[in-house]
């Protein structure tokens, strides 16, 4: 049977075709739907983890314990998880282990273009490059038994465009594994100086055999067509140079760690010059380069090093005069991303902003921020580092310099869960006076709304233990902790000045769901009394979408107005009214007193 | 038959796509191959959103760089600006005649251009506008205003209208099937 599908559902196709029993993860854009996807098969027990090192860790028990398990992630999570990426490389697999690494040329969603093609090299893993969904499953199915026969982690390397393209795939059947018996094999595990010199040998043998086995792989392809030009490109690449080059001679590379050289040195002989056709860096032709001296290659002479390729980016790379003019279109407003209407975390960043706090951020939807009109964040770096951005900067000022400035680390509760604890740990243990404000919307929000550990889901939505952020941040040894609704800007205020006034690490956690859980409920918008309207935008200043200035007043768009009723709070004349009294609106329908003061009064 | 690209493009939330789940089922079942590529993320907190759809005998890339796509439909005025370099020199632009303001114009630090037409004809004359907003209304559920469009872009391409029909069929709750084949219509027959 024939499908449409993405390179993501090919991907969790592809592992419940290949016998997988067990898949983790923790989200990241492109990565996400891999295990979204997984989820739905019934004979695949899947889990999101609270990082990527705890996902690929869970994954090496389950394969110790004989399964075939599967862990996915977006480029920069193969980052957190890369210490236990080079242990499980010397240590090698029981069940099959297969590691997928979704990468984002031209930086879609991502922080940077960093070409995970480097992971494989450095920790001496296997690697797949699939450039379409047919791929994508077919070299998935493949890597779970490749990876028992030449016992090692394989690597699959999509790219935002093999992940969320979607191309016909030809289904087949589930082959079902037994999970093996367990067994010890301390020698092999227990990764000590004196193991892991006799497992480095291994190493370097098995990627002897690996490059015999590239060279044999059948979708390491030979096309001959003209021998003037021939063209080496894998993934996507490869898609692009195919449709512009149709004329050329082809090396298709599927498998590209280890390179196949024998049937790359045959390509080389059967071309007049050769270019390498590939996305960010230049591994190939680095690589190719240094093995085959004399010959006619070029790659990133060519093939623009930044952002993503497209088919006319290849076209008029490989033939400059093919380059068309480009129409001027005038500028074009830009149309950048915003908080929700009725998002919870609108309001902290209004405050921040009005107490002119410095903030360390970090990474979710509340990243938007710091953008305007809101422009409350300074920094932002990677998951989980906003705390101890903030710790880094409290110091300097505080114990440094003497001065008192009013320093604020803003988190998400899912960045909490994977990278924000340790960080916490570390301010109280040093001292630090920093604030930190979590954002706990109830959701991994940014990505898609998974569930988290403090949601009180599991991945299919089912219930489990939830996991309170105030018993941690209680647990790590802050004493001055409050619980406070972001829709009481008042309060919010309040408690976030006499926080970052105090000389103690003070955490304050908002809670609230994000605005998107409620997607199917009809809201009563509020609207903008034009004669009592003076025009003085701190309405505006929200940056909620809903609202819009013309003609000198606010205006409300009542489709897209949640009636959260900041606005309404904010406003100085009262000008801002609800439609209708008594109808649906967000602040009421999710009763801050019935769902954490009234509850917790129950638990005690 | 020659390779073919269409953009969808728009404001998230308006079921961008969903529209470009249609078409390339629609072609899918008119037998061709097929690939289809957008961006995910940061669409859904109100940012552009770019779908493209692309079919023939063999479809090697799932996208298009500039100046390649054949045809582009717009489900916002701005977006079809912005979309627009990717369309080939006089090919097809079908916008739907709405305004979205971004952040920016909303919070009047940008001004919302006033000359997207004249802009649009520097690149193509190939243009035709239509209200979707009005037609939805017209027919009593805004929902199907996506629909409408999907029959304006279905009357520009050599597509069965049966194909269309039983995708749509496929696609929307039974309840809305005739409202919905009724909106398709209405784009279909240019009126
Ligand atoms: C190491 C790493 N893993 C994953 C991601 C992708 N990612 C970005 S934000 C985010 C989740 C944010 O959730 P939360 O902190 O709850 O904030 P929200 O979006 O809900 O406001 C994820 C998973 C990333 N950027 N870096
Ligand atoms: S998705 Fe939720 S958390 Fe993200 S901006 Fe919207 S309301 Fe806020
Ligand atoms: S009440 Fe005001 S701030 Fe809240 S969603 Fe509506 S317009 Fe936006």
């Amino acid at each position: 049977m024939k499908k449409l599908l993405s390179g993501n559902e090919a991907i969790a196709r592809g592992a419940w075709e290949g016998g997988a029993h067990f898949g983790a993860a923790y989200p990241g854009t492109p990565s996400t739907e891999i295990l979204e996807n997984l989820s739905k098969y019934e004979e695949v027990l899947t889990e999101w983890s609270t990082n990527e090192k705890v996902a690929l860790e869970v994954a090496i028990g389950a394969s110790f314990g004989g399964a075939r398990a599967l862990v996915a992630q977006k480029h920069v999570g193969l980052n957190v998880a890369a210490d236990p990426l080079f242990s499980v490389s010397y240590i090698g697999v029981t069940g099959g282990l297969v590691i997928v690494t979704a990468d984002d040329p031209g930086m879609h969603s991502s922080q940077n273009e960093q070409d995970n093609r480097h992971y494989a090299r450095a920790a001496k893993l296997a690697m797949f490059e699939p450039s379409d969904s047919q791929e994508a499953k077919e070299f998935t199915r493949m890597a779970f038994a490749l990876s028992e026969e030449y016992d090692i982690p394989v690597l699959i390397r999509m790219t935002t465009r093999t992940c969320h393209s979607k191309s016909i795939v030809e289904l087949g059947e589930r082959k079902e594994v037994e999970i093996k018996e367990y067994q010890k094999d301390f020698q092999k595990r227990v990764i000590l100086p004196s193991h892991a010199r006799k497992l480095h040998v291994e190493v370097e043998e098995r990627l002897k055999k690996l490059k015999d086995f590239s060279n044999n792989f059948e979708y390491n392809k030979i096309e001959w067509n003209s021998k003037d030009v021939g063209i080496i490109a894998s993934g996507v690449a490869y898609q692009y140079a195919k449709e512009v080059m149709p004329e050329a001679s082809f090396l298709k590379i599927s498998f590209s760690y280890p390179l196949p050289d024998k049937k790359i040195e045959e390509f080389l002989k059967g071309v007049k010059k050769v270019i390498i056709v590939e996305e960010n860096d230049p591994i190939m032709e680095t690589e190719i380069k240094a093995m085959f001296p004399g010959y006619e290659i070029h790659g990133k002479d060519m093939i623009p090093m930044i952002n993503e390729l497209n088919p006319s980016i290849v076209r008029e790379s490989i033939n400059p005069e093919e380059k068309k003019e480009k129409v001027d279109l005038g500028d074009i407003p830009p149309r950048p991303p915003a908080l929700c209407p009725g998002c919870p975390h609108t309001g902290v960043f209004y405050i921040l902003n009005q107490l002119k706090a410095i903030v360390a951020g970090d990474i979710g939807c509340y990243t938007l921020g710091a953008l305007p009109p809101l422009n409350a964040m300074d920094s932002c770096v990677d998951m989980g580092a906003s705390v101890s951005n903030a710790h880094g900067l409290d110091t300097v000022f505080r114990k440094l310099k003497g001065e008192k400035k009013r320093v604020v680390g803003v988190i998400g509760d899912s960045t909490f869960f994977h990278s924000g604890i340790t960080s916490l740990i570390d301010l109280v243990y040093n001292k630090g006076a920093a604030t930190i404000i979590i954002l706990d919307n109830r959701i991994t929000a940014m990505t898609g709304h998974q569930e988290n550990p403090g949601s009180g889901k599991n991945i299919k939505g089912e219930p489990t233990k939830e996991i309170k952020i105030e018993d941690i941040v209680r647990a790590v040894g802050v004493e001055d902790v409050h619980v406070v609704d972001p829709f009481d800007l008042k309060n919010l205020k309040k408690v976030i000045n006499d926080a970052i006034h105090t000389d103690e690490p003070s955490v304050i956690i908002t809670k609230r769901p994000c605005a998107l859980l409620f997607r199917k409920v009809k809201w009563s918008p509020l609207k903008v009394i034009p004669d009592k309207c003076v025009g003085c935008k701190i309405c505006v200043r929200l940056g909620c979408p809903a609202i819009s200035f013309r003609d000198n007043k606010a205006v409300i768009e009542p489709t897209l107005c949640t009636s959260c009723g900041l606005c309404a709070d904010v406003c100085p004349t009262d000008a801002i009214v609800p439609v209708d009294e008594s109808g649906t609106n967000i602040r009421d329908y999710w009763d801050y007193d019935e769902h954490v003061n009234n509850r917790d009064k129950e638990v005690k | 038959m020659e390779l073919q690209s269409i953009i969808i493009c728009g404001v998230g939330g308006q079921g961008i796509l969903l529209a470009s789940d249609v078409l390339s089922d629609v072609l899918i079942d008119a037998g061709f191959d097929v690939k289809k590529s957008e961006v995910h993320g940061m669409s859904q907190r109100g940012g552009d959103v770019v779908s493209t759809v692309r079919y023939g005998e063999k479809v090697y890339s799932p996208i298009v760089g500039e100046d390649e796509a054949d045809m582009i439909l717009a489900f916002e005025r701005l977006e079809a600006l912005r979309t627009l370099k990717y369309l080939k020199k006089d090919g097809k632009l079908m916008i739907n005649d709405f305004k979205w303001d971004p952040l920016p114009v909303a919070t009047g630090t940008l001004e919302y251009p006033e000359d997207v037409f004249e802009r649009v004809k520097r690149k193509t004359n190939n243009i035709q506008i239509v209200d979707a907003v009005k037609v939805a209304e017209e027919l009593g559920n805004i929902r199907v205003a996506n629909v409408y469009l999907l029959g304006v872009l279905a009357k520009e391409m050599a597509v069965k209208r049966d194909i269309w029909e039983s995708v749509i069929k496929r696609r929307v709750p039974e309840k809305a099937v005739e409202v919905n084949l009724k909106a398709f219509d209405k784009g279909y027959s240019g009126n």
